[in-house]
């Protein structure tokens, strides 16, 4: 049913899978998400889209191996089918002319970034990139993203490729210069966004940020990826995923990411025992 | 061959109990709770009936089961026919024997009851739709001529399964789409394997896909496609999506790490199998000292289900008392035999928990009953200064769902109530847009299986007339 047609490894444990799925590339807008399973007995996973071609019906996803689910679906290959795939899920972005806006990924979020900066710059607007990665290997997309903005700053945490430092430090330096940047998307690790938003605050500038929240169905039923927003409990697969950076209540969303670690380090331990085996 | 009995005789026996699985043993396996009447046990019951004309059960049973027919049908041993019987107006016979209330049903209506020992139509239902299963009978309903007007239905919950084989029985041809990759609805996601095995709704699924009925998993109604566009799509749609999103209390620390929705808890152990963990990859925790708030069926599947995971002790809060709890008698004395302690005329008012989110505690207050409210139950008034903390590890929030507004949100014209719940007609389903129709929690809030049921087969009958004379939506203008 969902058929993967090109599978793709951009960076080390780094994947990019192009899958069949017309339904869903037809109706797809850059910030939504899909919800798949490797096979039956796996778990719920999101994923965001990142690229879509309505003409011939596919969507790409591109994925971290960081734990059990990923390394399988990092096992699959061309002409293999997910036992499941579901979407487009969550709200598209808020894409409109706004004038000068910045995007900020890091890491896989720069996967998530790609469409919102491509829309941007078709919507007028002049959008400055901003792309960071641990070290060169891991920076994705560099080519897609120069050519979906307007300008692009690339950085990597040790130095080994353009810029050394952090996204949000860039971040930094483009928000003294340029004085009229009126928002700011920012997608990453929590604690990168969250470090973005704590940048763009005293500016005053609207932050967006795509949570990574735990989710089972995507569809607002379980309550799983719920997090405190201004105060108010909002669920990430129907009332976001992109939710205002400046008033996430962080520590809760960082609390709540780390649920079922024990249990999901267990579950990839024994899982690599099991592959190991299988290929040595 | 068993015989009918003399009346006498009849009316002497008292009521055949069900078989179930030892308490002790039980809290430590998923597997089913009343093990079913024996052959024996089911004649021996079915002997009492006394064929009523017009049977008053009847009229207690929403999905219209032929109730004495198929009563006598055991007593004549002729199971495969009593089965066929049911089916006739029933496509969900498993899972109403098991989890319908029957004694808010046909068991109250029945004659007996009385006397205090109405006949176990449900026990017996499900004992016709077990042996059924498990002889793998082959006893189908006549073929109908096939029509060509297309229906689709939203949800393969009950409702929508009832409608969508109804409609098949027909002759119709049905589509059924499903937002997630499993198809029941609340019987797979949300009802736990001890009540309704999962094998069994698959089955029941399987025979529904026998009349023809095709079901598309993964489809998202709202968001894959809207209900405006399969209006182009189809002559008349069943709109029974649930009503699934799940209600929090809005008390401080209700967001803390080992706070579950009952939905959330269920739909990983039951859907995701998360209690099979790590032979399923779904994760799910197992506190030591859980704590479920509500009185509902979900709040004792929830407090059940916790104790099976290996919880210690497990306790279920609730604000009114015993009397006023919605769950069925049945399931609060299955949980009260398995040892989960009830503390009613309580009322949580805060979870307390540390830097890292881990929950430590709940902080209540006691309640006691006043004068009744709009629905004339006591309304529970708290007593000041009663303010207690009770020690615990994981809360699970059982206090109820609401309609989740994705599919509404795509269907032009079609009005929902202030709730946004679906307006209906009571007697069609109709909607207010010709040509959709809704049914189940969707139209209700939180019911029963059985009123999913009902509505299910009033909207196919609806559907059908709506049909025959002419109707279709995709030729329609909005
Ligand atoms: C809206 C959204 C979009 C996402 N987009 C991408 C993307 O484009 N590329 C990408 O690499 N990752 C993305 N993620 C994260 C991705 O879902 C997780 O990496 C994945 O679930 C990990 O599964 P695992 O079994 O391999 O790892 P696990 O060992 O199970 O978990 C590793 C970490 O992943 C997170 N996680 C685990 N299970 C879930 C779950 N069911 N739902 C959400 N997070 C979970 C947890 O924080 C956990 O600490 C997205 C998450 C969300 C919510
Ligand atoms: C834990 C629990 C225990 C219960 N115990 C009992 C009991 O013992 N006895 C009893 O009579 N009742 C019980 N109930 C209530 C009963 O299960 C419900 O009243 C009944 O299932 C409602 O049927 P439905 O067909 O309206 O909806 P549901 O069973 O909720 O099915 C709706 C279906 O629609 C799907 N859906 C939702 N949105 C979309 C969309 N946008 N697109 C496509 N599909 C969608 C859902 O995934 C679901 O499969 C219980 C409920 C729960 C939660
Ligand atoms: S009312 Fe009771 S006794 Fe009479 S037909 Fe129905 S089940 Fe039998
Ligand atoms: S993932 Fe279940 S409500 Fe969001």
């Amino acid at each position: 049913m969902y058929k993967i047609i090109t599978k793709r490894e951009i960076a080390p444990n780094i994947i990019s899978l192009e899958v069949a799925a017309p339904l869903i590339a037809k109706r797809v807008k850059p910030g939504q998400f899909i919800i798949l399973l490797v096979d039956e007995r796996g778990e719920r996973i999101p994923v965001t889209i990142a690229d879509y071609n309505r003409e011939n019906g596919r969507i790409r996803i591109i994925f971290q191996v960081v734990g059990k689910t990923t390394a399988q679906l990092s096992q699959m290959n061309e002409g293999d089918e997910l036992f499941a795939l579901v979407g487009p899920l969550g709200n598209p972005s808020e894409i409109d002319n706004y004038g000068t806006v910045v995007t900020v990924g890091g890491g896989t979020g720069i996967a998530s970034v790609y469409p919102i900066t491509r829309e941007l710059k078709e919507a007028g607007n002049r959008v400055i990139s901003i792309i960071g990665a641990k070290t060169r290997d891991l920076i994705i997309m560099e080519d897609e993203i120069r050519k979906a903005s307007t300008e692009l700053l690339v950085t990597t945490d040790d130095g080994s490729y353009a810029r050394k430092g952090f996204v949000t430090e860039i971040l930094d330096e483009v928000l003294q210069k340029e004085k009229d940047v009126k928002k700011v998307w920012a997608i990453g690790p929590a604690p990168m966004m969250k470090a973005a938003s704590e940048v763009t605050k005293p500016h005053g500038i609207e932050t967006i940020v795509s949570l990574n929240a735990i989710m089972v169905d995507g569809t607002g039923m379980c309550g799983s990826c719920r997090v405190t927003v201004n105060g108010e409990t909002k669920f990430v697969c129907v009332d976001g995923p992109e939710f205002n950076g400046h008033l996430v209540d962080w520590p809760e969303f960082m609390n709540r990411l780390a649920r079922y670690e024990k249990m999901e380090k267990h579950s990839f331990e024994a899982y690599r025992k099991v592959c190991g085996e299988e290929n040595g | 061959m068993a015989e009918m009995i003399p009346t006498p005789e009849r009316m002497k026996r008292s009521q055949r109990p069900m078989p179930e699985q030892d308490p002790k043993k039980r809290v430590c396996n998923f597997d089913e709770v009343p093990l079913g009447y024996t052959t024996e046990d089911a004649i021996y019951e079915a002997q009492r009936c006394l064929q009523c004309k017009p049977a008053p059960c009847v009229e207690g049973c929403p999905a219209e089961i032929h109730i004495p027919q198929f009563i006598l049908k055991i007593v004549e041993e002729g199971f495969a026919s009593a089965y066929l019987e049911i089916l006739k107006t029933n496509s969900l016979p498993t899972m109403c024997g098991r989890v319908c209330p029957q004694e808010e049903q046909c068991q109250r209506a029945c004659v007996y009851n009385k006397m205090g020992k109405p006949i176990s139509i449900g026990r017996l239902e499900r004992f016709v739709s077990d042996w059924a299963r498990k002889h793998d009978t082959k006893e189908k309903l006549p073929d109908s001529k096939k029509k060509s007007k297309l229906v689709a239905v939203v949800g393969s919950g009950p409702a929508g399964l009832t409608c969508a084989a109804d409609l098949a029985k027909m002759g119709y041809d049905v589509t059924i789409f499903e937002a997630l990759h499993k198809t029941g609805g609340v019987l797979t996601y949300g009802i736990p394997e001890f009540r309704l095995p999962k094998k069994i709704v698959g089955y029941e699924v399987d025979k529904i896909k026998d009349l023809g009925v095709k079901i598309v998993t993964d489809f998202v109604v709202g968001l894959t496609k809207g209900v405006d566009e399969l209006a182009g799509e189809f002559d008349a749609i069943f709109l029974a999506n649930g009503a699934g999103a799940p209600q929090f209390m809005h008390i401080p620390g209700e967001n803390l790490n080992d706070v579950y929705s009952a939905n959330e808890f269920l739909t990983r152990s039951n859907l995701m199998k998360a209690y099979k963990f790590p032979e399923f990859d779904t994760p799910i925790k197992a506190g030591k000292k859980v704590v479920v708030i509500g009185g509902g069926n979900v709040a004792m599947d929830a407090a059940r289900t916790a104790l099976r995971l290996g919880a210690k002790d497990v306790h279920v809060v609730y604000r009114r008392t015993k009397e006023e709890a919605p769950a069925r008698a049945e399931e609060i004395a299955h949980a009260e035999e398995e040892g989960i302690v009830f503390d009613f005329l309580t009322l949580p008012v805060r979870i307390l928990g540390d830097e890292k989110g881990n929950v430590t505690g709940m902080e209540c207050i006691k309640m006691r009953l006043g004068e009744p409210d709009e629905s004339g139950r006591r309304r529970p008034l708290p007593i000041e200064g009663s303010n207690f903390v009770m020690q615990v590890d994981m809360v699970i929030c059982a206090i109820g769902t609401a309609a989740n507004p994705i599919v509404a949100r795509s269907a032009t014209s079609v009005q929902t109530n202030k709730r946004g719940y679906f307006i209906v007609d009571e007697k069609t389903r109709a909607t207010s847009r010709e040509g959709i129709f809704a049914g189940g929690d969707i139209t209700r809030g939180s019911a029963t299986v059985i009123s999913a049921i009902g509505d299910g087969k009033k909207a196919a009958r609806a559907i059908d007339r709506y049909l025959s004379s002419g109707g279709s939506l995709r030729k329609s203008k909005k």
